[in-house]
């Protein structure tokens, strides 16, 4: 029990407690909301958002941030349109090309980020106009993708209890628990920590903070890309400008997941709940149908105060003892 | 010895207009007509006032240490307060506030992004809060506060005097000109010929030391959010003015960034400390001639975004020695 109610748990515990409230209160006032449709719609409809939240996660992790997640994904998501719809190009290809554009890009900010220290917030908003300024080169209107994998991976893969359990929700899951056993198991995962803890510290103890960094940077335009391609398997199209403001929303998640901003205190897990935390609002006030859709990001901004004050006081606590 | 941080925004404005002068000599043709000047400079000066105006209030919060990106939803409050305040529409959240005359629409809306701004200093200096986690509160929720002041409707509103703000010109120059240059030199007479100016680059380059000689950080840093709202409540009714409407969606969307790239481009360090307001007006400037060189080229505008991206990694790169030395030091 003491384990579960360490300081750096707290956060995720509350969190936790917030989302399964806010859950009951929705399945209060509305009926058909705790059905198993809308609990796997859930994960549905954040499955791009989801993949995106995990690899800021970790660049947040390391007390940095990557603004450029949200363009890297309206970008990748143009990007794959095309080339399958209008250069004919198979979808594993096009996919596979969009992946490695991410990666690229994401570890070139870590370089510059890392090499010349570089700072993160300056960098990957470079990379956001950059992202964003190639993706409205390649395309201003929107393009739908119509191919067989696509086809394949937008039919629901199970159908359990009246709800579908998509493709883009089993490859979230999956990247969720592989990213969870790689910050907790691995050497890599650990240093991310340790960088965020202090970075300082951790170059004098030998790690190789600079090849974390990179490293980082590229696994986040990883997901950017992979978030993108979800979106684009989502929405059966790929748009130049969507994805905006998505970094934001997912910085949000990983904030109420109970991650530190400053580095070094943070989960996957945490980040989980940060999402399902938004979809439950956002599903709530969708089923009230009175309630309009700007109270959604009053509620979002609400939520981010509050937690953030929390964590101020949660770590206020941690320091004095 | 230090260069002057005016000299690399100048150098590429200078590039900008030279190739620009090489490419079409009737860019730098300026008319007269009806009392005020026309031309594309002017144009470039005039587009780029909001952003200036940005820039301003940015210099000083990135010179603590911060930033500051609410400045675009604040913009889009300011305008949905001002818009709403003159047509009042119906469902319109403060229609019981009894203020009618464009002057006091005016001051009512500056003064609610000023408490906007003030929320902002709160959470930062007395909260202790990250600037980016704390003004990031502001962005995501301001958008959706100003459609809740404007029940979600875009206001467009046709009042001549209010729009002047925007449109208008006085003593032969475009009024949002005027107005930037206004707000520039009142935060340029506060920071340097008072104390304040020293206290927020004392804040900024080592919060500790700054402390320990009795600086309250605290206040300067609520007061420096508070004029940044300030400077995005006067940016956002231009804006506003601008098109005779108010749309919480878009006003001042990505402008943050933009400002936030100006700051940099004028050679205040992002790490705090020295600032340089002249160089952030330079370069919002510049950015803004960039733009306009574009647009009128028939370059596709994406372009501007690519060349932004490149702008930023730039600027990047050549503060990052000071960089290095700081965190060895």
């Amino acid at each position: 029990m003491k384990k579960l109610f360490s300081p750096e748990k707290r956060p995720i515990l509350v969190t936790g407690i917030i989302c399964i409230a806010l859950y009951l209160v929705g399945g209060q006032m509305f009926d058909r909301f705790m059905t198993v449709r809308v609990f796997l719609n859930f994960f549905a409809d954040n499955a791009f958002l989801g993949v995106i939240a995990i690899g800021l996660t970790l660049v947040i992790l390391t007390g940095g941030i990557d603004l450029s997640v949200g363009s890297m994904a309206g970008c990748t998501s143009i990007m794959s349109a095309v080339l399958v719809s209008k250069a004919g190009v198979p979808s594993p290809a096009a996919f596979a090309i969009a992946l490695a554009f991410g990666t690229i890009i994401g570890a070139g900010q870590g370089f510059l980020i890392a090499r010349y220290q570089l700072a993160p917030f300056l960098v990957t908003l470079g990379g956001l106009f950059l992202c964003r300024g190639i993706a409205l080169l390649i395309s201003r209107s929107q393009v739908s993708i119509s191919d067989p994998l696509v086809q394949f991976l937008s039919s629901p893969a199970l159908t359990v209890g009246g709800g579908n359990l998509t493709w883009p929700t089993i490859l979230f899951v999956l990247t969720a628990i592989v990213m969870a056993i790689l910050l907790r198991q691995t050497r890599f995962g650990r240093t991310l920590f340790a960088i965020g803890g202090n970075a300082n510290s951790a170059h004098l103890m030998g790690l190789s903070v600079e090849k974390s960094l990179v490293k980082v940077y590229a696994l986040s335009g990883f997901f950017g890309a992979f978030g993108g391609i979800l979106f684009a398997i989502y929405t059966a199209s790929g748009n130049a400008i969507g994805g905006t403001g998505l970094e934001l929303d997912a910085i949000a998640a990983v904030v109420i997941g109970g991650t530190l901003l400053t580095g070094g205190v943070g989960s996957i897990l945490g980040t989980i709940l940060g999402i399902l935390t938004l979809a439950v609002i956002q599903t709530g006030i969708t089923f009230h149908g009175d309630i309009s859709s700007w109270w959604n990001k009053i509620v979002v901004g609400s939520l981010l105060l509050i937690f953030v004050l929390l964590q101020r006081a949660l770590v206020g606590q941690q320091k004095r003892s | 010895m230090r260069k002057s941080p005016l000299l690399w925004p100048l150098i590429l404005i200078g590039a900008i207009l030279l190739l620009n002068l090489v490419l079409d000599p009737g860019f730098f043709h300026i008319t007269f007509r009806d009392g005020r000047f026309y031309g594309s400079l002017i144009d470039i000066l005039n587009r780029a006032a909001p952003v200036m105006l940005l820039s301003v209030g940015m210099t000083l919060v990135i010179a603590t240490g911060g930033v500051d990106l609410s400045v675009g939803a604040i913009m889009a409050i300011a305008g949905s307060v001002a818009a709403g305040l003159m047509v009042r529409p119906k469902g319109f959240l403060l229609a019981s506030l009894p203020v009618h005359t464009i002057p006091t629409i005016v001051l009512a809306a500056v003064a609610i992004a000023a408490l906007c701004g003030l929320f902002n200093g709160l959470l930062i200096g007395y909260a202790k809060l990250q600037p980016i986690v704390a003004t990031l509160i502001l962005m995501v929720s301001g958008r959706g506060l100003a459609q809740l002041l404007t029940d979600g409707q875009i206001i467009t509103f046709n009042d001549p005097a209010f729009a002047a703000i925007g449109t208008g010109a006085s003593l032969t120059l475009p009024n949002p000109i005027w107005i930037a240059l206004c707000v520039a030199l009142v935060a340029g007479l506060l920071v340097r010929k008072t104390a304040f100016g020293l206290f927020t680059e004392a804040v900024g380059d080592n919060p500790r030391a700054a402390d320990g000689v009795g600086i309250d950080s605290r206040s300067i840093k609520l007061a420096i959010y508070t004029i940044s709202g300030v400077c995005a409540g006067i940016a956002g009714l231009i804006a506003a003015a601008d098109i005779k409407a108010a749309d919480a969606n878009n006003a001042g969307a990505m402008l943050e960034l933009d400002a936030i790239l100006s700051v940099a481009l004028g050679g205040t360090s992002m790490a705090g400390g020295r600032f340089s307001l002249a160089g952030s007006l330079l370069g919002a400037i510049l950015m803004q001639a960039v733009t306009t060189t574009i647009l009128t080229r028939g370059v596709p505008t994406e372009a501007t975004l690519i060349l932004k991206a490149l702008l930023v990694v730039g600027v990047c790169l050549a503060q990052s020695p000071t960089w290095a030395k700081r965190r060895v030091a």
